[in-house]
């Protein structure tokens, strides 16, 4: 780089070119914080639905899924998984209680984590709520 | 080494090599539960095997900037670190805070691991990459911040330069957003929006400061050009890398419930992010072209092109990939994502941190510049196994990925998940070779510390 650029111009659009730009990125999230009960289903966002969070958080249904798109790629995306089992609850339900003990021989399988009726119930709940976020018609089709 | 406290980076560098082959191991377990999807099961399921992986990956990662930090702040200063004492009982503290987790993830069910640390009082465990119980984030904290403080001190007392300064900033950077993991509100659209203020501006944001502090430092060192050169390309690069990264962030906000804005901010802004690491490319092949000295650890020297060079691949190439929106609709959430993670993450925070390593363990191990010839071509042997592997894991990965988005979404008759997992399993068992090639890779490289340790040093050629 030229003479003419010096050290402290670089440090200088550094500290200024960082500033501006967490600034702007503030003032986004701002914005976008205002936008979000349009989008992100909390009318339906019950005692239920966040006691539902919490079993899928302590059972760590990311270590394997995806939700919305993030988390692991090794078993299906669960943003729709309601729609993808014919608008029901009971059908989420089924298949998470259905998971055998000791697997599938030379299959993926997912583990039986023996939950509650209570946890069962507010986990696929969860699961409907996160289906009606408004995702910018993510995924492209049903299948996730 | 010019100072006696820049030793304390020695069981830095010795851990994180040490949780690192644990990483691999468990990536080479993961990998086979790709396709024999009952291997270990259910002793170790996927998602716990997945936590060891990752979580190691962090944690060895902090290790290794940590020990960089206290390595490079001294001798930047030129000044003896605050408190050695202070450093070593973090190292302790960490390390064992660090293995009681993963034994944690590893010996009871991850439920059992949230009730037994209460995680109901402050619950942060069970997102991706924060699964730490809240007990061990508050560890990580209180270590960070006492890390932050000793080498602040260190940095107080003697002589600033923009090097140890840009360092500083990147950790403190680091400290900050680390603290977003302890907000996890019941809305899952706010908690995946600011769990990307720990995620993102990590990765994409200051951790590029400390990368490419320590790249500046090897570089410096190595090479013998004019620090004033080095330092202002070190601005100009990170001005670019938070320019672009910052509101870059928003290619993470398309598709979880965020306003549809945030399409054109993502996609345009993270298009470029690929220059910041380009030019870190640019930049360290010029320097070694201008050297003013053939330094005697050419080991060292190839770590650091090769860093500049992985982390452009894999972060900017792979990166761009699939950033723009109309792109990222199709390819969100499959194996695109996981190839692009694999080499992003080796090019850019794996290898500065083998760099410093290769620079630094030398002096840390008495000798007075460079290991033994036969000691540095080991670590080329392992620099070459581990970096070509990558490339293999991440192209078996994008063919996967490629397949994998035609099939299940681009289609007009898309299959379902576990039916194209099936139909690309080829792919994963290719990735399984590469891994395994990896793995050898890594111990040769652990090797390459007790090859030729009682041979003469290496002298450079004139």
């Amino acid at each position: 780089m030229s003479e003419t650029f010096t050290k402290s111009m670089a440090r200088n659009i550094f500290y200024g070119g960082s500033v501006f730009f967490f600034l702007l990125l503030l003032a986004l999230t701002f914005d976008t914080e205002s936008a979000l009960p349009e989008l992100d289903n909390r009318q339906n966002l019950t005692e239920q639905v966040a006691a539902g969070k919490r079993v899928w958080e302590h059972n760590n249904c990311v270590g394997c899924h995806t939700l919305l798109g993030e988390g692991a790629y090794f078993a299906p995306e669960l943003g729709n998984v309601y729609q993808r089992f014919g608008n029901s609850t009971d059908a989420i339900k089924g298949f998470i209680m259905s998971r055998p003990k000791d697997g599938i021989p030379g299959r993926r399988s997912m583990p039986q984590f023996n939950l509650s009726d209570e946890e069962l119930e507010a986990v696929a709940q969860f699961l409907k709520y996160a289906s009606e976020i408004n995702t910018q018609n993510w995924p492209p089709n049903i299948q996730g | 080494m010019t100072y006696q406290s820049q030793s304390v980076a020695k069981p830095y560098f010795i851990a994180a090599i040490g949780l690192f082959v644990g990483q691999i191991l468990f990536g080479v377990i993961l990998g086979l539960q790709y396709v024999m999807g009952d291997f270990l099961f259910p002793e170790i399921p996927f998602n716990v095997a997945r936590m060891v992986h990752t979580n190691l990956l962090i944690v060895w990662l902090l290790f290794g900037f940590m020990g960089a930090a206290y390595y490079l702040i001294p001798e930047e200063s030129e000044t003896e670190l605050f408190s050695p004492m202070l450093a070593l009982l973090m190292f302790w503290i960490f390390l064992v805070a660090g293995a009681l987790t993963i034994l944690g993830y590893l010996l009871v069910p991850y439920a059992t691991l949230a009730e037994l640390t209460m995680n109901d009082l402050l619950p942060t465990m069970g997102r991706e990459f924060l699964e730490q119980p809240t007990i061990t984030k508050v560890g990580i904290v209180i270590v960070a911040l006492s890390f932050l403080f000793n080498i602040g001190m260190t940095m107080l007392k003697g002589r600033k330069t923009a090097v140890s300064l840009v360092l500083f900033i990147g950790l403190v950077g680091l400290a900050v957003f680390f603290l977003f993991s302890f907000y996890n509100p019941e809305n899952l659209v706010r908690d995946k929006y600011y769990w990307w203020f720990v995620v993102h501006l990590w990765v994409e944001g200051v951790w590029e400061l400390i990368m490419g502090a320590i790249l500046a430092f090897v570089l410096i060192k190595t090479t013998g050009v004019d620090r004033e050169v080095i330092e202002k390309w070190l601005y100009v690069i990170i001005a670019m890398s938070l320019i672009t990264g910052l509101i870059g962030t928003g290619h993470h906000f398309y598709w979880i419930g965020t306003p549809e804005y945030w399409q054109w901010w993502g996609s345009i802004f993270s298009a470029m992010e690929p220059i910041p690491f380009f030019m870190m490319t640019i930049f360290a092949f010029n320097m070694v072209n201008r050297r003013r000295r053939n330094h005697p650890n050419q080991a060292a020297v190839l770590w650091a092109l090769g860093t500049a060079v992985m982390a452009f691949l894999g972060a900017g190439v792979w990166g761009f990939l699939h950033t723009l929106s109309p792109v990222n609709y199709y390819t969100h959430g499959t194996q695109i994502t996981a190839a692009h993670g694999h080499m992003a993450f080796y090019g850019a925070y794996v290898m500065i941190v083998l760099t410093m390593i290769s620079y630094a363990m030398p002096m840390l191990n008495g000798r007075k510049e460079a290991n033994s010839n036969k000691s540095q071509v080991t670590e080329m042997w392992a620099f070459w196994l581990m970096t070509i592997s990558m490339v293999f894991i991440t192209l078996f990965l994008t063919g996967a990925g490629v397949l994998q988005t035609w099939m299940q979404r681009y289609t007009d008759t898309p299959m379902s998940f576990m039916e194209v997992q099936d139909k690309v399993e080829i792919f994963y068992w290719l990735r399984e070779g590469a891994g395994i090639f990896f793995l050898i890779g890594l111990l040769v490289y652990v090797a390459s510390f007790f090859v030729g340790k009682d041979e003469a040093e290496a002298t450079a050629r004139e």
